[in-house]
């Protein structure tokens, strides 16, 4: 049964390996760089908190609330035309980046505002009464102790978008995912199939453990 | 110091705060005492607007918060020190990170940052925890961390919100005492709300007494414990004067007065405080008016240094001789009142 694993398939795999690595890893970023800020607007124009704007909390969580219920595979192939104006390509793994940054903000935000809400609002009204601005609240009290909980939101994210990233083959993004359905489903190679299942178990184990552990050394409470 | 003027509080229809009045003077203890629900925090944040009154002034060391745009409200909370009930301390930072917080805020440099924060702590007693994190100390250590930090931009006004109500008796004498040494070293302003007459008695200069927003009853805290005017002061006082009679004094009273009808009997309450308390006043008044008195129910005390007492007295004798003694205790500056007791 180990007759697929030639030279070839192996390096066929490594390459894989790391454009998965590369879609989760540039897409979490990206997916951080947008979803914090967001999370953050999310949490201060609710209604407890300390910006309190009914319409743009109303807005920002729409825009959300859609990008979040459309299925990952759909928003993959709706958004070609901005891929293409981002990337200047619709395929290819660099083009598979802005739907996984588009889907991963979205969540993200949602988990990052959750970890923010949890932030006792008596440490927000601490700040205000020594005449802290918006801006210290947020980076010097809302962000520092929620960030046990938002680092457990990203170890989150990037577990789904390493899910996500399997559909990129799509458009021709590659990876792990796509090479199980290519070689193993569609060219009837089960083993295939099995090795990248267990490596992306293995890769999905690593990130967790080590996200919990970022999240043990952060957490004082 | 602090000026609140006709401050009107109101959530659509209910109405937390109605038509407050108070001025507290520098360097004074000044207490709030109400029940949960009475607008006690509601007032305590009008101080420094973190609850804006609906209506009515607000005016801190000479100037009127409630005027201030936003940015020029920020500098002017620097002057006013909260501590909280739950303490409210950050848990991602040191006791020390703590303490530096408001100083980071208000964009001290680092060094001096470093030697304020010594400074504070070794003012709180907290020099050897620096490092600690809130959830490894104690309810009292971290009230002292709060009060640290309150005072960390040397306000002019602290404001304390029921900072010893999540802490045992102990600690929580422990915790007034600091305040009470802060209030004397720096002359600072100190506010406190509570619900427990123990620490008005124990710490506040003066006392106001809050029920359904209104202020019902304002003054001297010896003065308000030796005449209390409204019935929830009185209520408030029951827990640490207790002002009814248990029943097994008035059992026995009712068995004295069956023993011996014939002669005049009176129940009385008399409260002293002050120099009164200190003389022989009660033993004065038996000489002179032959009549026969036996502490039945009471309590001597200290109240802000001054002795203070509530007596329950049983008096015999004859109509006049009593009504002499009770005009001798009164003129003496005693609070006296009979106590229906049958």
């Amino acid at each position: 049964m180990f007759d697929s694993f030639t030279p070839a398939m192996l390096e066929l795999f490594a390459s894989s390996l790391v454009e998965t690595l590369v879609m989760v890893g540039i897409a979490g970023l990206f997916g951080a760089l947008i979803g914090v800020p967001l999370g953050v607007l999310l949490r201060l124009t609710d209604r407890q908190g300390v910006l309190d704007n009914a319409l743009v909390n109303r807005l920002a969580g729409g825009i959300v609330n859609a990008v979040r219920s459309t299925p990952f595979i759909i928003l993959l192939v709706a958004i070609i035309p901005f891929t293409r104006l981002v990337t200047g390509s619709s395929i290819g793994t660099a083009a598979a980046v802005v739907p996984l940054t588009i889907a991963a903000a979205p969540f993200f935000a949602r988990l990052v505002e959750t970890s923010l809400r949890e932030v006792d609002a008596g440490l927000v009204e601490a700040a205000q009464a020594m005449g802290a601005t918006t801006w210290q609240i947020v980076f010097k009290v809302l962000l520092p102790e929620a960030m046990p909980g938002i680092v457990a939101g990203f170890t989150v994210t990037l577990v789904s978008l390493t899910g996500y990233s399997a559909m990129a083959g799509a458009i021709g993004g590659g990876g792990l995912g796509d090479l199980g359905i290519r070689y193993g489903y569609q060219r009837f190679l089960p083993e295939v199939m099995l090795a990248v299942v267990v490596v992306l178990i293995a890769f999905v184990q690593a990130v967790q453990s080590l996200g919990d552990r970022v999240v043990r050394r952060l957490s004082r409470k | 110091m602090i000026q609140l003027q006709g401050i009107t509080q109101a959530y659509g229809a209910h109405e937390a705060l109605r038509g407050i009045a108070l001025d507290v003077a520098p360097g004074e203890v000044f207490g709030i005492i109400g029940r949960s629900g009475a607008g006690k925090s509601s007032l305590v944040r009008t101080i420094n607007l973190l609850n804006r009154p609906t209506a009515g002034k607000v005016i801190v060391a000479g100037r009127e918060l409630t005027a201030l745009p936003e940015a020029q409200l920020r500098e002017a909370r620097r002057e006013i020190g909260l501590i909280f009930q739950h303490f409210n301390l950050l848990a991602s930072r040191t006791v020390a990170g703590n303490v530096a917080l408001p100083l980071e805020l208000a964009g001290v440099a680092p060094a001096e940052i470093r030697r304020r924060v010594d400074e504070l702590l070794e003012l709180v007693g907290l020099a050897a925890l620096r490092d600690r994190h809130p959830a490894q100390i104690s309810g009292g250590q971290k009230q002292r961390v709060g009060i640290a930090r309150a005072l960390a931009n040397r306000p002019k006004v602290l404001l304390s919100d029921e900072a010893t109500s999540a802490l045992d008796p102990e600690t929580t004498r422990s915790i007034l005492g600091l305040l009470k040494q802060i209030n004397r070293e720096f002359g600072l302003t100190i506010v406190l709300i509570t619900h427990q007459m123990q620490v008005i008695k124990q710490v506040a200069d003066r006392v106001a007494v809050i029920d359904a927003g209104r202020i019902v009853e304002q003054g001297r805290v010896i003065d308000v414990f030796t005449r209390p005017q409204h019935a929830t002061t009185r209520s408030l006082i029951e827990e640490i004067v207790p002002q009814a009679l248990p029943e097994g004094v008035l059992a026995r009273i009712r068995a004295l007065m069956g023993e011996r009808p014939a002669q005049d009997a009176q129940l009385l309450r008399i409260a002293f405080a002050g120099d009164g308390a200190d003389q022989p006043l009660l033993s004065d008044v038996i000489r002179r008016h032959g009549i026969d008195l036996s502490i039945v129910h009471g309590q001597v005390d200290e109240v802000q240094g001054q002795p203070f007492a509530s007596l329950a007295v049983f008096a015999r004798g004859a109509r006049e001789q009593l009504q002499a003694a009770t005009a001798q205790l009164r003129s003496a500056g005693a609070v006296v009142e009979e106590v229906p007791h049958v």
